[in-house]
């Protein structure tokens, strides 16, 4: 082996000539064999077949301008329809010289969301553009918001708290201050306010006309079902399944029940209980927001589904990294914070926005409580008796729109975790 | 030869263990273990796997929780009280067999984390700690990279310059070199021979033995969750007594 070439100095080869180029990548890939030639044949022919069908109906032959349903038919697809109805299947039975509110509490949350995808915005920017966001929305739909001030004390009170409990390391003394000063201001205020000394009072912000939640509809419902459930229900999950593992007993039986409990039934049954049943055991006068029932449920069953998915990135991770964290001294809720949360969340992103995607589209059941979400509006369009018979037009539009979202999401899933895996894997 | 001359017995103990027992289910782990370790002691523990010598560390840091005896660390006894428990984990670094560096943050991340959050340094005092442990075993130019991104030996190193981040007055080893390959055992036990020469009170479970005749104060064999036989370095090697000791030094110094 003397005369053997050092590795270094070996000139490196081309790849043979019939492997590159586009003639070769298909040599390789769809004619490597009679067999694969044929398959290859025959399933482009069946594209372009189903293709041409799908384009022939939807494009070449459709009516786009039709005036009534007897106009469109014989023809192609009855995308007239949708021109005629696409207003009350986005915006449900919002008064109708209001649309532009709906759009634009659309248009707000699709911003809020973008916004927050962004990985640079996830620290305290995330929580203004979620308060913004959400005030923004909520005012462009119901037109007023009342807000009372007791929930302006008990804010204050929360912040504070908040703030103290996060920052209490590296905050500045006056910014500790002013901490302490909100919390004591909240809490005052809050005994004062029950004991009958502070009068009720709320401030009201009332620019537009109200518009109660039973006559929203279309998207904007869709979107705040989908966005503040799991917006609600992905922190609930992280507790119920840090709850689950926790060495209380008490705790852990609680979790675990919960989460069986709301596994075990299908989410209509928890739908219907919440706008049959439980104005059953409240006292009579007292009434919950039908809109509002619906998100708590959704944010009940969504939360146990993300509990389970988290638990199972709790539990790749491995055992040394929760014995270093101890050992190092960091607490539990530092140890969660720091250590285990960030490492479990990057594992399960997957199966997290797998279960995001679900339950955007399991939105649509709440249409058997007669709440008026997308697909229920794009339901209702077809019950004119003028448009009757092109339940396949309405139902592909509305398909489409989910799709846009869903994959909208099952894309970013894809780039965060890409992002996230950045550098830390060799 | 060990480096420390001075008289150990007129040094204070910093850790005591007191008829200290624990089981795993039913089974016996260790079995009524005294030990008194004085401030600046290397102790070399070594034994059979499955002897309890991983386990009598890791209660010293109550990873594991032992069910009987006391066990006391700078003054300190240990209870199911987390305070406590803190206070000792401030005190005592430990170092793994496999690293466990956090793999989400870079090194000098990793290094800060603990100052910042538990001894609430600030950050910058904190990074210019961590820079300057991270000179002593050798590696700054690694601050800003991944631990994925690091040698089994680098990471090891990372992980000791972490547990000395906080200033502790203990530093307990499990198992250091055994995850390593052949060739970057002695990077990780040059750093640890820096540091014993240091004056640092260590806990060393390891099979190395050329360590232990380098730095050990002491040497402890343990068996069967008992302390079976422990003595200076040139005593222990040249003259075991017990015969369990006899088999296990022929074995594993066979292999040397």
């Amino acid at each position: 082996m003397t005369d053997a070439m050092p590795v270094g100095d070996r000139k490196p080869l081309a790849p043979p000539v019939d492997e590159t180029g586009p003639l070769g990548w298909a040599r390789k890939n769809l004619f490597s064999s009679w067999g694969n030639g044929i398959t290859t044949i025959v399933l482009i022919a069946a594209v372009v077949w189903v293709l041409s069908w799908f384009l022939e109906w939807a494009l070449f032959t459709a009516n786009f301008t039709a005036s009534t349903g007897a106009e469109c038919r014989g023809g192609g697809a009855c995308w007239a329809l949708i021109r005629e109805k696409f207003r009350y299947i986005f915006f449900g039975s919002f008064p109708y010289e209001q649309h532009w509110r709906p759009l634009f509490a659309v248009i707000t949350m699709l911003a809020m969301l973008v916004l927050s995808a962004d990985r640079r915005m996830w620290n305290w920017r995330l929580l203004v553009i979620w308060g913004v966001g959400s005030f923004v929305t909520f005012l462009l739909m119901f037109g007023q918001i009342h807000i009372p001030l007791s929930l302006i004390l008990f804010v204050a009170l929360a912040g504070g708290g908040i703030g103290l409990t996060l920052r209490s390391a590296l905050a500045a003394p006056s910014e500790r201050m002013a901490y302490y000063a909100l919390v004591a201001i909240g809490a005052a205020g809050l005994v004062l306010r029950f004991a009958g000394v502070l009068p009720s009072w709320s401030i009201a912000i009332a620019p537009l006309s109200y518009v109660e939640t039973s006559l929203w509809g279309g998207l904007p419902v869709t979107l705040i079902l989908a966005t503040y459930g799991l917006a609600f229900a992905f922190p609930y999950g992280v507790l119920l399944a840090l709850g689950r593992r926790s060495n209380l007993p008490l705790i852990k039986g609680l979790c675990v029940g919960f989460i069986e409990l709301i596994r075990g039934v299908p989410l209509i049954s928890l739908l219907i209980m919440a706008s049959v049943m439980l104005p059953l055991f409240l006292p009579s006068g007292t009434t919950i927001d039908k809109f509002l029932r619906a998100q708590v449920a959704v944010i009940l069953f969504a939360g146990a589904y993300i509990a389970e998915v988290i638990r199972g990135g709790l539990q790749s991770l491995p055992k040394g990294q929760f014995e270093a964290a101890d050992a190092m001294g960091l607490n539990y809720p530092q140890k969660t914070l720091l250590i285990i949360l960030p490492q479990a969340l990057r594992v399960v992103i997957p199966p997290l926005i797998n279960t995001f995607i679900g339950f955007f589209k399991d939105t649509s059941l709440v249409l058997i409580i007669g709440i008026f979400d997308f697909l229920n509006t794009a339901n209702q369009a077809l019950v004119d008796p003028n448009w009757a018979g092109f339940p396949g037009e309405v139902y592909l539009f509305a398909a489409f729109v989910y799709f846009i979202f869903c994959f909208s999401m099952s894309r970013y899933s894809k780039y965060l975790e890409v992002e996230l895996n950045k550098g830390t894997r060799r | 030869m060990a480096v420390t001359a001075r008289d150990l017995s007129k040094v204070e103990s910093v850790i005591q263990l007191k008829g200290v027992n624990k089981w795993f289910g039913q089974f016996h782990v260790l079995t009524d273990i005294n030990l008194d370790v004085k401030e600046g002691e290397k102790i070399v523990i070594c034994g059979p796997s499955g002897s309890g010598k991983s386990t009598l560390i890791r209660c010293i840091n109550r990873l594991e929780e032992h069910q009987r005896g006391d066990i006391v660390v700078h003054g300190v006894t240990l209870s199911n009280d987390v305070k406590n428990i803190e206070a000792i984990r401030r005190e005592v670094g430990m170092v793994f067999q496999s690293f466990n560096l956090f793999p989400h943050l870079t090194i000098l991340d990793n290094l800060t984390l603990a100052p910042i959050w538990v001894k609430k340094t600030p950050k910058k005092e904190a990074e210019e700690i961590a820079m300057s442990l991270l000179t002593r075993v050798r590696i700054p130019e690694q601050a800003l990279k991944y631990p994925g991104q690091l040698s089994g030996g680098q990471q090891q190193r990372v992980a000791i310059a972490r547990a000395l981040c906080m200033r502790p007055k203990i530093m307990l080893f499990d198992e250091p070199t055994s995850a390593l390959d052949p060739e970057m055992v002695k990077e990780v036990l040059d750093v640890m021979i820096e540091l014993a020469r240091e004056g640092m009170t260590m806990l060393c479970v390891t099979h190395e033995m050329g360590f232990a005749r380098a730095v050990a104060d002491r040497v402890i064999f343990m068996d069967r969750g008992e302390i079976v036989e422990q003595n200076e370095p040139e005593a222990f090697f040249a003259n075991p007594r017990n015969e369990r000791t006899k088999l296990f030094l022929g074995q594993i110094l066979h292999n040397h």
